[in-house]
C-alpha cells in the first residue's frame, strides 16, 4: 500500500461515493437545514466551540466517506462528490495528463485517478451533473483544517483573490 | 540573426519586445511548426545555442521545457532569454510542480521583461518521475489557475492579489491537451476549461495514435472548440522500439500503440532511426489533414538534428520571410 495520505480509502467508502446521485442529496439537505440552524447556533454557543464540533464532524463523516483532506472549501457537489484534494497534484480542474493507461494515477499506481472517477460520478448527478466545467479558484491554503461547513455559512470560502474577482465580474 | 555577444544592451532586447510571432504565423493562417529545445545540464549558453541551432531555421516557435520528466535542466527562462537575445522565437513552459504562485507571479513578469511573448502552462511531470524523487511537490497552483492567473495580469494589469502592474506583460497563451489518457472521451472537456481560463493556444502529448486524436477533435469540432483556439499536434521520432518501450512505461502521459513499436521491432537495426523518421512524417502528414489542425509541435529529445529533414519531408517547410 502507498503511505500517501491521498490513497487512503475506507472500507465501504466506494460504495457510497458510488452512488453520488444519493449523496448529492444528502448534501443539499443537510446544506439548507444547516443554513436554517446556524444562525440560532450561532447565538447560543461560543464560536471556539462550534468551530471544534464542525471539524470533529468534518473529519469524522466527510473524513470516511471522501478521504477528506480538510481544505477548508469543499467543492464535492462540484466534482462528482470525489474529493479533488485526494489527488496528489491538488488539481482542482480536472486530471493531468498522466493518467495511466488503466485509469490509474499517474503518482500512486495503485489508486484510480481522482478526476476520472469525479468525471464519471459527474455524469450520473441530477442537481450538481456539469459543475465539475467550472473554473475553480485556486485553493486558499489558509483555510487548512478549518470547517468547510462554517466556511461556506459565513461566505469565507467564496471569497476570491481580487485579482481572480476583477475577471469573474466581467 | 543577431550574434548572441553583442546582443546584450536593453535597447536590442527590446527588439524583440513586440507581439508573439507565433501568434502572427498562426494568424496568418500557416501551418506552424514549433520544436522542442533539449535544455542542457550546464551553465554554459552556449550550449543552448548548439541545441537550438538545428531549430531555428525551420521553426516558427521553440520551447524550452521547465525540468521536463521531473528532471533538473537549465531554467526555462533562462533558456528563453537567451533564445530570445539571440533572436529566436522562445515559447516558455511553466509548470506548477517547482513554484507556489508567488514565484509563478514573479517569473511571468520577469520572462516577459527578458523578451517572452508565448507562455505554455502546465500542471507538470510529477516528482517521482524524476532522479531526484524525494524532493517536494508543490503544485499549489493548477494549470488552469496558471493559465487565468497569467491572463489576469495580461489583461487586467494586475497581480492576483489585486496589486497593479506599472507595465502589463504581452503573453501569448498556451496549454498542453492529452487526448490519449483516460478518460479519453472526455477529453475535450478539460480543452473546452483550458480555452475558457485563456488558452489561445494547444500543443499536444506525442501523437502515435492517429484514430484516436482524430475521435478527440471530432469531439472538439462539435463544441467549436478549433475556432477557439489554433492547436498544434505533438509528434516525434522514435529510435527504436526500446525507446518506444521505455517512453510508454516511464515517461507519464505517453501511449505507444503496439503496431507503432512492433514496426520498429521489425525494421533491420541499421534501418530503424530512418523507419522512425518515416512514421514521424506518415503521423504529421494524417493530422495535417484534420480540421482545427494548426500546425505541429515536434519533440524530437536527442535528436534535434532530425527535425530540419522531418520538416522537409513531411512538406511543412515555409520560406521565411528575411528579418
Ligand atoms: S492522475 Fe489523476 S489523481 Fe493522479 S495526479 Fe493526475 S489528475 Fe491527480
Amino acid at each position: 500500500m502507498s503511505s500517501f495520505a491521498e490513497s487512503k480509502r475506507m472500507p465501504g467508502s466506494e460504495w457510497f461515493k458510488n452512488r453520488p446521485r444519493s449523496l448529492e442529496g444528502v448534501y443539499a439537505g443537510s446544506k439548507s437545514v444547516l443554513q436554517l440552524l446556524y444562525p440560532v447556533l450561532k447565538r447560543i454557543l461560543p464560536a471556539r466551540f462550534t468551530e471544534r464540533v464542525f471539524v470533529w464532524s468534518e473529519e469524522v463523516t466527510k473524513g470516511y466517506l471522501f478521504n477528506c483532506q480538510m481544505c477548508g472549501q469543499c467543492i464535492l457537489h462540484s466534482t462528482g462528490m470525489t474529493c479533488p484534494m485526494n489527488c496528489p497534484k491538488n488539481l482542482r480542474n480536472g486530471p493531468c495528463g498522466g493518467v495511466r493507461q488503466n485509469g490509474h494515477c499517474e503518482v500512486i499506481p495503485e489508486m484510480p485517478c481522482v478526476w476520472v472517477q469525479a468525471w464519471q460520478r459527474d455524469a450520473q448527478m441530477g442537481r450538481y451533473g456539469g459543475e465539475i466545467q467550472l473554473l475553480q479558484p485556486p485553493v486558499n491554503r489558509a483555510l487548512q483544517n478549518s470547517s468547510a461547513w462554517l466556511n461556506q455559512l459565513e461566505g469565507v470560502d467564496a471569497q476570491r483573490p481580487s485579482g481572480w474577482s476583477t475577471i469573474e465580474l466581467e | 540573426m543577431a550574434n548572441p555577444d553583442q546582443a546584450s544592451s536593453a535597447g536590442e532586447w527590446a527588439l524583440h519586445g513586440g507581439e508573439s510571432h507565433l501568434r502572427q504565423v498562426l494568424e496568418a493562417g500557416h501551418f506552424a511548426v514549433t520544436a522542442e529545445l533539449n535544455a542542457p545540464d550546464s551553465a554554459d549558453a552556449e550550449d543552448v545555442y548548439a541545441n537550438v541551432a538545428e531549430l531555428g531555421d525551420v521553426c516558427d516557435g521553440i520551447n524550452a521545457t521547465d525540468g521536463s520528466g521531473a528532471n533538473c535542466h537549465m531554467s526555462s527562462v533562462a533558456c528563453c532569454a537567451l533564445m530570445a537575445r539571440a533572436g529566436y522565437e522562445p515559447v516558455l513552459q511553466m509548470g506548477c510542480r517547482d513554484r507556489n504562485r508567488i514565484a509563478i507571479q514573479g517569473d511571468l513578469l520577469g520572462a516577459a521583461a527578458l523578451g517572452v511573448r508565448n507562455v505554455l502552462c502546465l500542471t507538470g511531470d510529477d516528482v517521482s518521475a524524476g532522479d531526484q524523487p524525494e524532493a517536494r511537490r508543490v503544485f499549489d497552483f493548477d494549470a488552469l489557475h496558471l493559465l487565468r492567473t497569467a491572463q489576469i495580469m495580461r489583461d487586467q494589469g494586475v497581480l492576483l492579489s489585486g496589486r497593479k502592474l506599472t507595465t502589463p506583460p504581452e503573453f501569448f497563451l498556451g496549454a498542453a491537451a492529452n487526448p490519449f489518457v483516460p478518460p479519453q472521451d472526455l477529453r475535450h472537456l478539460r480543452l473546452a476549461k483550458k480555452i475558457e481560463a485563456g488558452a489561445q493556444f494547444i500543443q499536444t502529448q506525442y501523437c502515435y495514435d492517429v484514430p484516436i486524436f482524430e475521435a478527440f477533435m471530432r469531439r472538439a469540432r462539435d463544441m467549436g472548440l478549433h475556432e477557439k483556439v489554433y492547436l498544434l499536434v505533438g509528434v516525434g521520432p522514435l529510435r527504436s522500439e526500446r525507446a518506444a518501450e521505455f517512453m510508454r512505461s516511464r515517461v507519464p502521459g505517453v501511449h505507444i500503440p503496439d503496431a507503432v513499436v512492433d514496426r520498429l521491432a521489425k525494421t533491420p537495426r541499421k534501418g530503424k532511426r530512418e523507419e522512425g523518421i518515416r512514421i514521424c512524417v506518415e503521423i504529421i502528414e494524417e493530422v495535417k489533414q484534420i480540421e482545427g489542425v494548426h500546425g505541429v509541435h515536434i519533440m524530437a529529445y536527442r535528436q534535434e538534428e532530425t527535425v530540419p529533414e522531418i520538416v522537409e519531408r513531411a512538406g511543412i517547410l515555409r520560406e521565411k520571410p528575411k528579418e
